[in-house]
């Protein structure tokens, strides 16, 4: 249960002591709501009053009698507004007039309660104020969790891509000054390095690009009929030349040819991420094994490598944003640790799931299963 | 004797080219790629002084291995180097004393400055 402070505003006493014997008792309660609420409540016989009141106790709602003795009630409401208070406002009115109406909706007041009025009426109309306060406070949650969520992305986002500037920075700075004498050869692995740290950046942008293709929502008209075996393999030819520097040998497994309808992206994404880590965290001479089936009403996609592996805390850290496992086995391997969090994202939107199965320096299978038909919403 | 200073950080070409300026300017340098590896050489060896980064295993690892530090070796200045800066809106400058207290660092410093800045700040740290 939680207390929403009301405020009510009005000359007139039995109008106050009437609205304090309809609400005291009073609890609203919706399914969709965590919890229930009641009613504390303050009063206020002119606006000056209410005014002292709001500067010392913040209410959540306000009742507000327009026909006040001193300021008026759209004056309060106006004071409200430009200090931008969080305070849904209900005008009582004696008399409908569109005048104050005009005024008052554009001061901010969100509902209307024209006297005389019932408990009832007064209950419902309380009702639909805290419904529309619960709403406001969701969403304002919900964009602040957003917001933060951006920044982190952004903060992280920035860091990674600034380590591989500075160093690129270092080592042509320590070229420069010929820091490790005249020999070129001594630079080696300076350049070595360098090189390294230019292709782990260019991870990161091929990634960032998929990842703002994501984002970019879908469009119905791009869907279409795709087949996975052909995705599979063109997938295995895009991998290709790294598997060959290491003597990987790729296999796909498939008994029938599967053809749905969906984003044919999406798809290419899941199949050259997975693969190329397959081939990236694996051993020289290793093998890939891409499984593409139908089992029960889901699509399955396997990919099993003979790499290097990982450990159950490892593998529960593996599809946040920008993880990447950092221990004497990867250190080596450039990654942008965005990969398989956009792998996840895609198969989160088919309501699919994805889980990995892993044992160090034995090797890893990821299995993902996204249920048929494929929901393209 | 050369002064030891414990230099921690993720980025293996960062580790590399501060190991070799250091060591230009007279410094022994033990290196560590991670909080884990740190806290292991921490067990045997006390440094003159750790730099550390900031984001590691978990984006605030130079915080808890600073912690950790200051709890063993009270009297060894610490200096934290990152690249999370001014510009993203994140800044650790350790103006007042209560931020010191608890960042529990002696310097904060954005990487990428000169090796003449950064051996500036140690000598001032080490009181050379």
């Amino acid at each position: 249960m939680d207390t929403l402070k009301i405020l009510i505003v009005d000359d007139e006493s039995g109008i106050r002591s009437g609205v304090m014997r309809s609400l005291q008792h009073h609890v609203v309660s919706y399914p969709f709501m965590d919890e229930d609420f009641n009613f504390e409540l303050i009063e206020a016989a002119t606006g000056e009053e209410a005014i002292k009141i709001l500067e010392s106790t913040m209410p959540d709602i306000m009742l507000l009698d327009n026909k006040l003795p001193g300021i008026q009630g759209t004056d309060v409401l106006e004071y409200v507004k430009n200090k931008q208070y969080e305070i849904v406002v209900a005008m009582i009115t004696s008399y409908a007039s569109l005048d104050i109406a005009v005024k008052a909706t554009g001061g901010g007041a969100f509902d209307f309660i024209s006297k005389p009025f019932t408990p009832a009426e007064l209950k419902a109309s309380i009702d639909n104020i805290v419904k529309q306060l619960y709403l406001r406070r969701i969403t304002r949650k919900l964009k602040d969790e957003g917001k933060k969520t951006r920044y982190q992305f952004l903060t992280i986002l920035s860091h990674e891509m600034k380590a591989p500037l500075n160093a690129l920075e270092g080592y042509l700075k320590m070229m420069k000054e010929r820091q490790a004498g005249d020999d070129m050869s001594a630079y080696d692995i300076m350049i070595e390095r360098s090189l390294n740290r230019i292709s782990g950046m260019r991870y990161l942008i091929m990634n960032l690009l998929d990842f703002s293709k994501l984002r970019m929502g879908k469009k119905k008209e791009n869907l279409k009929k795709i087949n996975l075996n052909q995705l599979a393999k063109d997938a295995m030819i895009t991998v290709q030349p790294l598997a060959i520097q290491k003597s990987i040998e790729i296999f796909l497994h498939s008994n029938k040819e599967l053809n749905l309808t969906a984003y044919q992206e999406n798809f290419e994404l899941i199949f050259n991420n997975l693969l190329s880590n397959a081939v990236k965290y694996n051993k020289d001479g290793g093998r890939v094994d891409i499984s593409v089936r139908e089992e029960k009403n889901n699509i399955v996609i396997e990919v099993e490598d003979t790499g290097i592996g990982m450990t159950k805390e490892e593998t529960n850290e593996l599809f946040k944003e920008f993880v990447r496992i950092k221990n004497k086995k990867t250190k080596n391997i450039t990654g942008s640790g965005l990969g398989l969090s956009i792998v996840k994202k895609v198969v989160d939107d088919y309501q699919g799931i994805i889980n990995v199965e892993s044992i160090p320096d034995q090797g890893s299978t990821f299995i993902i299963q996204i249920p048929k038909p494929l929901k393209t919403e | 004797m050369a002064k030891k200073i414990l230099l921690v950080d993720d980025d293996p070409d960062f580790l590399y080219q501060t190991k070799l300026q250091l060591e230009k300017f007279g410094f022994e340098v033990i290196s560590a790629d991670s909080q884990l590896e740190a806290e292991e050489i921490l067990l045997k060896v006390k440094p003159d002084l750790a730099i550390l980064d900031l984001m590691m295993e978990s984006e605030d690892s130079g915080f808890i291995l600073s912690y950790k530090l200051r709890h063993k070796y009270p009297d060894v200045p610490i200096i934290i180097a990152t690249a999370v800066s001014a510009e993203t809106g994140i800044f650790f400058g350790l103006e007042s004393d209560e931020e010191k207290k608890w960042i529990n660092a002696d310097l904060y410093l954005e990487k990428g400055i000169t090796a003449e800045q950064l051996n500036k700040e140690i000598s001032k740290l080490l009181k050379l």
